[in-house]
């Protein structure tokens, strides 16, 4: 699995590696851009956003592409733009300017088939609460057209230790619980690109470990690419191969965790973070 | 269109019937009260035919009530069970999934023809046992005019989940006020006829209009007017086209300038 391998590389890539990766290309990869990582075929591309909400800009020149097995931390402040730019690339609002593609698909004219390869979950959304949790999970199953919903219903259940809360009616989880519940109803359809709102937020220190393990196994097993968002920075370091820094729509910084916090001078991402966010707009910061 | 999408679609809805049975109460609760003042209206009138003539209006009014509730309904549940995703703040999650805006509407209206099915099915028993009253000695002609009704009801509730998209919870009350606001030039209770000329013409632009007109041509003289059920299908295969091109409009709208995640998120 090309993701996998470049996602674990060392920077002196083996020769057998680049070889591999030749071969590849030429037997597998479409054609099309190829990303800083000099991956696989982009998931996905988001080229030049601009997003304004009246008079006030909520994205500016937004660009960033994520590869097959890859998971990318979109970090910043309250504000910084983070569930908007997630909502273009859903499709929920559309860019003043600049364009999304998924898949080499364009999301707005091919929406069904890009969405039956993706999926969501953010603490901002809800499944219907009068529904028990097994029954919410069957009629997703049924909407993204999972072949064997019962086995898949029990394997995710089981793999985010929500199993022998099946017959709870979900308006009474609580919210660490409804979270995973979450994470089951995106993980259903076996997305090949998931985005994450603060997938983490409201779960306890033990359950937010063990699902940042899953997170990882599924992205190392199946090769998802996922787009996360957190305010949580050991989420980010530990499930984040790259993250990019937004400030008030713009990207301030971008790289793997230990690139950004060694080109800050900080010790750690927490670090980095409160520079950002309290020096405002520092590309000389960052250089 | 996938059958699959809509069949999952629907299952939501019978979940939520079978969770909460208390739901099913206010699905028999006001038919079954309806039921109950108009026989025994019917009874009492039944019973001083004997005496005076019954004047016609009597009956023009019940079978205005009648059929006003079918189109209500409808509309209730059409709205309702986009309601039900609004209030669950499920909708985020229906956007983003593959589901098409057509799945979607036709599953609530699948939803309606159950739930009109249910409350059929019971006040037909009730009133057998009740009233003595047999469905099957039922004026057969009116069936067309339920259908149309309930089509135009099904409409009405798109432009009211139209509406909710649009301005949010706070239009709910607009939402559930949609149906009264054809009501006045509907001639639901009295003939268009009598309306003047600027209100006619409003009438006859609502498929409801000559169904209300076919109603007391049934039951004043036993024969349902082709023409006005013609009518009334073509004017309601326009509204629905109306009514989804709405509905489009208004997501796409919410895409553009941001107001879709405000409404379905928290
Ligand atoms: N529908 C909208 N209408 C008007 N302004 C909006 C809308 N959606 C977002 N904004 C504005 O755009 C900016 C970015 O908001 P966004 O929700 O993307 O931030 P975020 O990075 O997700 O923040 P948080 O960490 O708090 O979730 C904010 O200033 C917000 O007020
Ligand atoms: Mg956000």
């Amino acid at each position: 699995m090309a993701g996998v391998i470049i996602v674990t590389g060392s920077p002196g890539k083996p020769a057998a590696d680049a070889d591999a990766d030749c071969l590849w290309n030429a037997i597998a990869r479409p054609r099309g851009p190829v990303t800083d990582h000099g991956m696989s075929e982009p998931v996905l591309v988001v080229d030049r956003l601009h997003r304004m909400f009246g008079e006030s800009v909520a994205l500016e020149n937004l660009s960033f592409s994520l590869s097959r097995g890859e998971v990318v931390g979109l970090l910043g402040a309250n504000g910084a733009g983070k569930t908007t730019a997630m909502s273009i690339i859903l499709g929920l609002t559309t860019a003043t300017s600049g364009s999304v593609s998924i898949f080499g698909m364009d999301p707005l004219k091919n929406r069904i088939a890009v969405l039956r390869r993706t999926n969501y979950a953010s603490a901002y959304t809800d499944l219907p609460g009068n529904l028990s949790v097994a029954q919410n999970l069957r009629v997703f199953a049924g909407i993204y057209g999972v072949k064997k919903p019962v086995p898949k219903i029990h394997e995710l259940l089981e793999m985010l230790e929500i199993a022998h809360l099946k017959d709870r009616t979900t308006g009474h989880l609580s919210a660490g619980e409804s979270t995973r519940l979450h994470l089951c109803k995106a993980l259903l359809n076996d997305p090949e690109l998931l985005l994450l709102d603060e997938p983490t937020a409201s779960l306890d220190p033990d359950i937010a470990d063990k699902v940042r393990k899953i997170l990882r196994r599924i992205q190392q097993e199946r090769g998802i690419a996922i787009l996360y968002t957190s305010h949580n920075m050991r989420d980010i370091e530990e499930v984040c191969d790259r993250v990019i820094f937004m400030h008030q729509g713009k990207v301030v910084t971008e790289g793997s965790p230990a690139q950004v916090i060694s080109r800050f001078n900080e010790t750690s991402m927490e670090d980095v973070f409160i520079r950002i966010v309290r020096d405002g707009d520092l590309e000389a910061v960052g250089k | 269109m996938s059958p699959g999408v809509i069949q999952a679609l629907v299952l939501r809805h019978l979940y939520l019937y079978r969770r909460n049975p208390i739901r099913l109460v206010e699905l028999l609760f006001w038919p079954i009260m309806e039921m109950m003042v108009w026989g025994n209206l019917s009874v009492w009138l039944d019973k001083s035919k004997g005496g005076a003539q019954i004047p016609t209006f009597i009956p023009y009014l019940i079978g205005g009530v009648i059929l006003w509730d079918v189109l209500f309904r409808a509309q209730q549940a059409v709205a309702i069970s986009f309601l039900e995703d609004v209030w669950t703040k499920n909708l985020v999650n229906i956007l983003v999934a593959p589901v098409r805006p057509l799945e979607y509407v036709i599953s609530g209206c699948i939803v309606g023809l159950l739930r009109i099915g249910v409350t059929v099915i019971v006040l037909s028993i009730l009133a057998a046992s009740a009233f003595h009253f047999n469905v099957l000695q039922f004026h057969w002609n009116l069936v067309p005019f339920f259908g149309l009704l309930m089509l135009f009801g099904w409409t009405l509730g798109l432009i009211s989940s139209a509406l909710i998209l649009r301005w949010g919870q706070g239009a709910e009350s607009l939402a559930w006020a949609v149906p009264f606001l054809i009501q006045p030039v509907a001639a639901v209770y009295y003939p268009i006829g009598d309306l003047p000329w600027w209100a006619q013409t409003l009438g006859w632009l609502l498929p409801c209009t000559p169904v209300f007109e076919g109603m007391r041509g049934v039951l004043s003289h036993g024969t349902a007017d082709l023409r006005l059920l013609g009518l009334s299908v073509v004017s309601n295969l326009v509204w629905m086209a109306f009514g989804a091109g709405i509905y489009l409009y208004v997501l796409n709208a919410g895409r553009r300038n941001g107001t879709l995640t405000r409404v379905t998120s928290h």
